[in-house]
């Protein structure tokens, strides 16, 4: 079966789930049911992380492309088929290690069906370690779609005011894409005679048929990346989430979208991805700069942060698309460095928000006065989503833009801007919130962040400090398959803008320009 | 663990030391700490310097450990250390040294003292990373490694508005650079399919006359690559364009100034131009573009000088303009000089920064030197350490006998100019040495301002403040007193309104004395090493492009071109003298006579208004059209909220299909999963 002796995937599966199970149906007085969900939510994330360690720990570098293998028939061609390779396990390491920190946010923050709102987590981190491992094309969709059930949840009990609003315009727009999506892999079940991912990451589709599988899946992952245009629904979603409804949706679920590009777009059909590469790579030019100058102009905290994800997940598509080493493994990084800075980052929101319940910048200011600690985490994490060197976001990005480089130069160019605006936009939201004179009575009441705040952030910094200084732990695991997935769409690749010419001797340039000689 | 090691990374070690124990710490402990990291550094630079200049001191790497392995990508954490790196060590870590001592006594009275040490030994780490890279991308991560530690120390007191827009500038204007720089560091990658800066500068002369695509036009490959990294070095170097941040970045505390904005980290551009200058060789078209930037730079910013009223300020623009200097040498392809330049005014700026500390100190943080005058007999130390600096930097001396420091690398930029072949070189000449004839106006005009004449003081408000009450304001003014922005001079109280200055304790004194030995001694000691043909080819190694037959024909220039920058600087004394001690009317008059000129210059071309129309609300006016336009007046309007009201015209129907989405969208799952099995079963 495995290196471990037991179906660890499943067993990862089946803890948080064991524990959504527990919160909801375990009886007791109300206040008990609450005090019991949130010890047996962060027990079962936890364990769910140390198996994650374990995975990890147990992940054969170098090894078989698909590690952890689990088969096992349900009836008809149907399989529980699980397996997991370097990308999944990194994917699955950014969930695991998200859950834990999102339940200790929740900890006092939530004080309403408590039991049922750590369920609905619970049962998300089933989902999304299920959209990971997943090797079934049906299995993948049953995960994929149902994940979100949970987040509209999250968002339509717990979130603000106009949380309805936000929800809908969330399942509206990943309703049109799922939609399409599903068709499209009806059709590919039926043309290749299997639902095995593997195989059909093997399979080819005749080059015309790949244009709209190809566009019907982009419509999924484009919402859920998400890309401009149809980014629109993540700022609301976002603003009216809970803070680890947020942190779940930038540091997990919008890794989806990319996650799809990896294992489904580019594989299964290269010939489409190198044809419609414009698409990808003109809405990334657009996303860069226009969600920039919105983020500047905002005045909710967690608005500007979501608008400032967008621009980063182009950073993520231009890299997939980049067709080369350097850009695939950076947007690897990208996403998960994305993860662990904007999760963050929605966490330090988080922890004013629970102090002043607002969202409106102008409502703080100098905090580092009487927030020290809080202004130094929040220093980081801003220069994390700056792209400073020595941390995450520099290796990401800096891989991501020096594929695009290779790709095309105008893609490079534009989506370099993203540095500067990227700048502006974070360092002007950290001056208005830590900076400048502590004058609002109600802001300098606020206390620094307490020992269950530095316990969630702390982790967090650190990974995102040890990603920017060694990378190669992070890259290491991923080499071999993004190595693959190269010599798989290789003979798709168009080529790029650069077209180096050597030099010509100046007596011949003369000479040919003068032919008369 | 070799000395290098050490060097680079006490001043990490200390700077999370400092930073990390902040208040647990204590002052005392958190200033030991990171100096004594500072000195120890030194104390092991100066042999690996000495070493080098010995010669027979082969350059080496000291690995460390890997950083990002991507492909081809290779990047490495390790420690370069050949010739140019030595001399940058010396510079770094000395003048790092005694700013850290330095600022035991100018910052006192600070209440984050453990803060700001911890800041300034975490520069001097990314700076000394900066200098011993191997590969363009650790040069990166040094280049923004100074970026961060300059916004955090510009913002140091984040109380103040002005300091906080100030560090936000200056971030972003050098992010405008690092955006060229990155294009650079991506297409080297591109062109090389290596970012090792050894390997770069062997491929390159193959390089020569290739053509490459970019951004839908064909260009020369090497013109192209050399222009984006040396766009990188005009944001950092504060160029003609890109300068605008440097003198607001004297919103930061004056020992941050002397260090950063005057000797470090200012000096990368130039010092990333000669550490890939046999790349820049290779391109004629960019040397040509680099020593243009260059002397517009050294012109444009000694004018704006001249007529600068905040003692920090002037000698922020003239840094600015010792920096087009060492740009422009590098562009005529005396790299020597460019470095020897940069060598000596590392400690003469600093010193001259330091010695207005001192001034500022003993003023009680009054800035504008319209409020100073006859401090000379007050603060005499401090006079003869600025004096030494003074005549560093206007380039006192004597050919063939002694010249103080600036008078070596200054003239040597001159003369090379002259001696090049470069098209750049007769143009560059004329303008250095009206640059120097303004470089001594601007510099005496400083003195004779500051030292000379009689107290002007009893017009300050610092002034005023400190006499009646014992109430002390922490912080720097840097020039929000709103008579700053009248344009004019203003008639200004006379007398000292009862004020004493006070000389400065003996922890700025000591680094006063110090640099002020290296502003005498630093050009006349080591200018053969630099500069002479054959002992220089032997000192750089190969570490820059260093080209002997211009240093000989840099001695050939007839004797007229030899004397013209001592003469540029005697005109330009003489002037000042005119003007600020014998006919005092001269300044007022002069201003009431070309208004227009003197309102241009005081508002230094008006580069911070241009950019403000033409970039800064911009920005802002689009993103709000984005956003109101864009996102919700096009996307949502025709997308979500269309979509409701076509499904559901009526507003309870709108509300049903909102609050019954979640069944809908199980719905449609269901159907999914109901056709996957029929399809599972049907076989």
């Amino acid at each position: 079966m495995n290196a471990l002796g037991f179906p660890i995937l499943s067993i990862m599966l089946a803890v948080p789930l064991l524990g959504a199970m527990i919160c909801l149906f375990a009886p007791g007085s109300e206040k008990r049911r609450a005090w019991r969900s949130r010890w047996v939510a962060l027990a079962s994330t936890l364990a769910t992380f140390w198996l994650g360690v374990l995975l990890w720990a147990r992940y054969e570098i170098g090894g078989p492309q698909w590690q952890f293998v689990e088969r096992e028939p349900i009836f008809g061609r149907f399989e529980w088929a699980m397996g997991i390779d370097g990308i999944a396990l990194m994917l699955i390491m950014l969930t695991v290690f998200l859950m834990p920190i999102c339940i200790a946010a929740s900890w006092k923050a939530i004080k309403d069906r408590v039991p049922e709102y750590m369920a609905a987590f619970l049962f998300m981190e089933t989902l999304m370690i299920g959209v990971f491992t997943a090797q079934d094309l049906f299995l993948f969709y049953i995960f994929f779609e149902a994940g979100l059930i949970p987040m509209y949840l999250i968002i339509g009990i717990w979130g603000g005011k106009e949380r309805i609003y936000a929800s809908y315009k969330f399942f509206l727009y990943t309703l049109l894409g799922s939609v399409l999506m599903l068709i499209a892999m009806l059709w590919m079940a039926q043309e290749a005679g299997t639902t095995d991912i593997p195989t059909l990451m093997a399979y080819d589709f005749p080059p015309e048929a790949q244009i709209w599988l190809w566009l019907a899946f982009f419509a999924s992952f484009a919402v859920k990346m998400p890309m401009w245009p149809v980014h629109t629904w993540l700022p609301d979603a976002h603003v009216q989430a809970p803070t680890a409804g947020s942190v779940i949706l930038a540091g997990v679920l919008l890794k989806m979208g990319g996650y799809g590009f990896i294992r489904f777009s580019l594989p299964m059909f290269p010939e489409a991805s190198a044809q419609l590469v414009w698409i990808i790579f003109g809405l990334s030019m657009v996303a860069v700069v226009y969600t920039s100058l919105v983020a500047l102009v905002q005045q909710d905290m967690k608005k500007l942060i979501a608008y400032s994800s967008v621009a980063h997940m182009a950073f993520v598509t231009v890299g997939l698309f980049a067709f080369n080493r350097q850009g695939i493994e950076g947007a690897m990084i990208v996403m998960l460095s994305h993860g662990l800075v904007s999760g963050a980052l929605f966490l330090c929101v988080g922890v004013i928000y629970d102090r002043l319940h607002t969202r409106d910048i102008d409502r703080y200011g100098g905090l580092s006065d009487n927030m020290p600690k809080y202004a130094l985490l929040f220093m980081l994490f801003t220069m994390a989503s700056v792209g400073l060197p020595g941390t995450s976001g520099f290796v990401g990005e800096f891989l991501a833009l020096v594929g695009a480089y290779e790709a095309n130069s105008w893609v490079a160019a534009v989506c370099t801007t993203g540095i500067i605006l990227g700048a502006v936009y974070m360092l002007y939201l950290y001056w208005r919130i830590a900076f400048g004179t502590l004058d609002k009575p109600d802001a300098a009441g606020m206390k620094d962040i307490s020992l269950r705040e530095v316990l969630t952030l702390g982790p967090i910094a650190a990974v995102v400090m040890w990603m920017g200084v060694y990378p190669e732990s992070f890259i290491a695991p991923i080499r071999d398959d993004v190595g693959v997935l190269l010599a798989r769409i290789e003979r798709a690749n168009p080529p790029g803008d650069a077209a180096l010419v050597m030099g010509a001797p100046p007596a011949a340039a003369e000479s040919h320009a003068e032919p008369a000689h | 663990m070799t000395a290098i090691h050490l060097i680079v990374f006490l001043p990490l070690l200390a700077a999370i030391v400092a930073g990390f124990g902040n208040r647990m710490l204590g002052n005392f402990a958190a200033k030991l700490i990171t100096t004594g990291a500072l000195f120890i550094g030194m104390a092991l630079s100066w042999p690996i310097f000495l070493a080098f200049l010995a010669g027979g001191q082969e350059a080496y790497v000291v690995p460390v450990f890997d950083w990002i392995r991507s492909g081809d990508m290779q990047v490495a954490w390790s420690l370069r250390v050949d010739a140019l790196t030595a001399v940058m060590l010396v510079v770094v870590t000395t003048v790092s040294a005694f700013v850290h001592l330095y600022s035991w006594g100018y910052m006192a009275e600070d209440d984050s003292q453990p803060r700001f040490f911890a800041y300034l030994s975490l520069f001097t780490f990314a700076m000394l990373m900066l200098v011993t890279a191997d590969n363009l991308v650790q040069m990166f991560f040094g280049w923004e490694g100074v970026g961060l530690a300059s916004y955090l120390l510009i913002g140091f007191w984040y109380h103040k508005p002005s300091a906080n827009a100030a560090a936000i500038k200056a971030f972003v204007v050098n992010r405008v650079g690092d955006f060229g720089f990155s294009l650079g560091i991506f297409g080297t990658f591109l062109v090389f399919g290596t970012i090792s800066i050894p390997a770069i500068l062997e491929a390159s002369p193959a390089m020569a006359g290739s053509s490459i695509g970019f951004l839908g036009m064909r260009v020369d490959t090497m013109t192209l690559l050399c222009i984006l990294l040396f766009i990188g070095a005009m944001g950092k170097s504060a160029q003609l364009g890109l300068h605008t941040w440097l003198p607001d970045a004297m919103e930061g505390p004056t020992p941050v100034s002397a260090l950063i904005h005057a000797a470090t980290m200012v000096t990368a551009g130039v010092f990333m131009v000669c550490r890939l200058s046999p790349m820049f060789e290779t391109s004629e078209a960019a040397l040509v573009v680099v020593a243009f930037i260059g002397a517009a730079t050294a012109l444009f910013a000694a004018t704006v000088g001249t007529c600068q009223n905040d003692i920090k300020r002037v000698i922020a623009y003239s840094t600015c303009s010792q920096l087009g200097y060492m740009f422009f040498a590098a562009g005529v392809g005396a790299y020597g000089a460019a470095m020897f330049h940069l060598f000596t005014h590392a400690f003469f700026k600093a010193l001259l920064f330091l010695g207005a500390g001192s001034v500022i100190h003993a003023m009680h943080h009054e800035q504008d030197m319209r409020f100073y005058g006859g401090l000379r007999k007050h603060i005499p130390l401090t006079f003869w350490a600025m004096m030494a600096g003074t005549l560093a930097i206007t380039g006192v001396g004597l050919i063939g006998v002694f010249g103080f420091a600036g008078f070596y690398s200054k003239d040597a930029i001159i003369e090379a100019a002259f001696a090049s072949d470069s098209p750049m070189g007769g143009i560059a000449f004329f303008v250095a040495v009206f640059a120097a004839l303004l470089t001594s106006f601007y510099s005496w005009r400083l003195m004779f301002l500051t030292f000379w004449g009689s107290p002007r003081w009893a017009g300050s408000t610092h002034i005023q403040h400190a006499a009646h009450s014992h109430d002390h304001p922490a912080e720097e003014d840097a020039g929000q007193d709103p008579s700053m922005h009248d344009a004019g001079p203003k008639e200004v109280a006379h007398g000292t309104a009862g004020y004493h200055p006070h000389e400065s304790p003996l922890s700025i004194l000591v680094p006063l004395v110090v640099l002020a030995g290296g502003a005498i001694l630093a050009g006349f000691l080591f200018h053969g090493a630099f500069l002479e043909a054959e002992e220089g080819a032997h000192f750089w190694a190969g570490s820059i492009a260093f080209d002997t037959h211009l240093m000989h024909a840099m001695h050939e220039v007839p004797l007229w071109v030899k004397l013209s920058a001592t003469a540029a600087m005697l005109l330009g004394l003489a002037t000042a003298f005119l003007a600020y001690i014998r006919y005092k009317d001269w300044p007022a008059r002069f201003t009431q006579t070309f208004r227009g000129l003197y309102a241009f210059l005081l508002n230094k071309w008006y580069f911070d208004e241009l950019f403000h129309i033409l970039f800064v609300l911009p920005s802002f006016a689009i993103g709000r059209l984005f956003w109101k336009r864009g996102d919700e007046g096009t996307i949502d309007r025709f997308g979500p909220d269309g979509v409701a009201a076509v499904v559901a015209s009526g507003s309870t129907l709108a509300r049903r299909l909102q609050s019954g989405y979640l069944y809908t969208y199980a719905l449609v799952m269901l159907l999914g999963l109901a056709a996957a099995a029929t399809w599972a079963m049907a076989r």
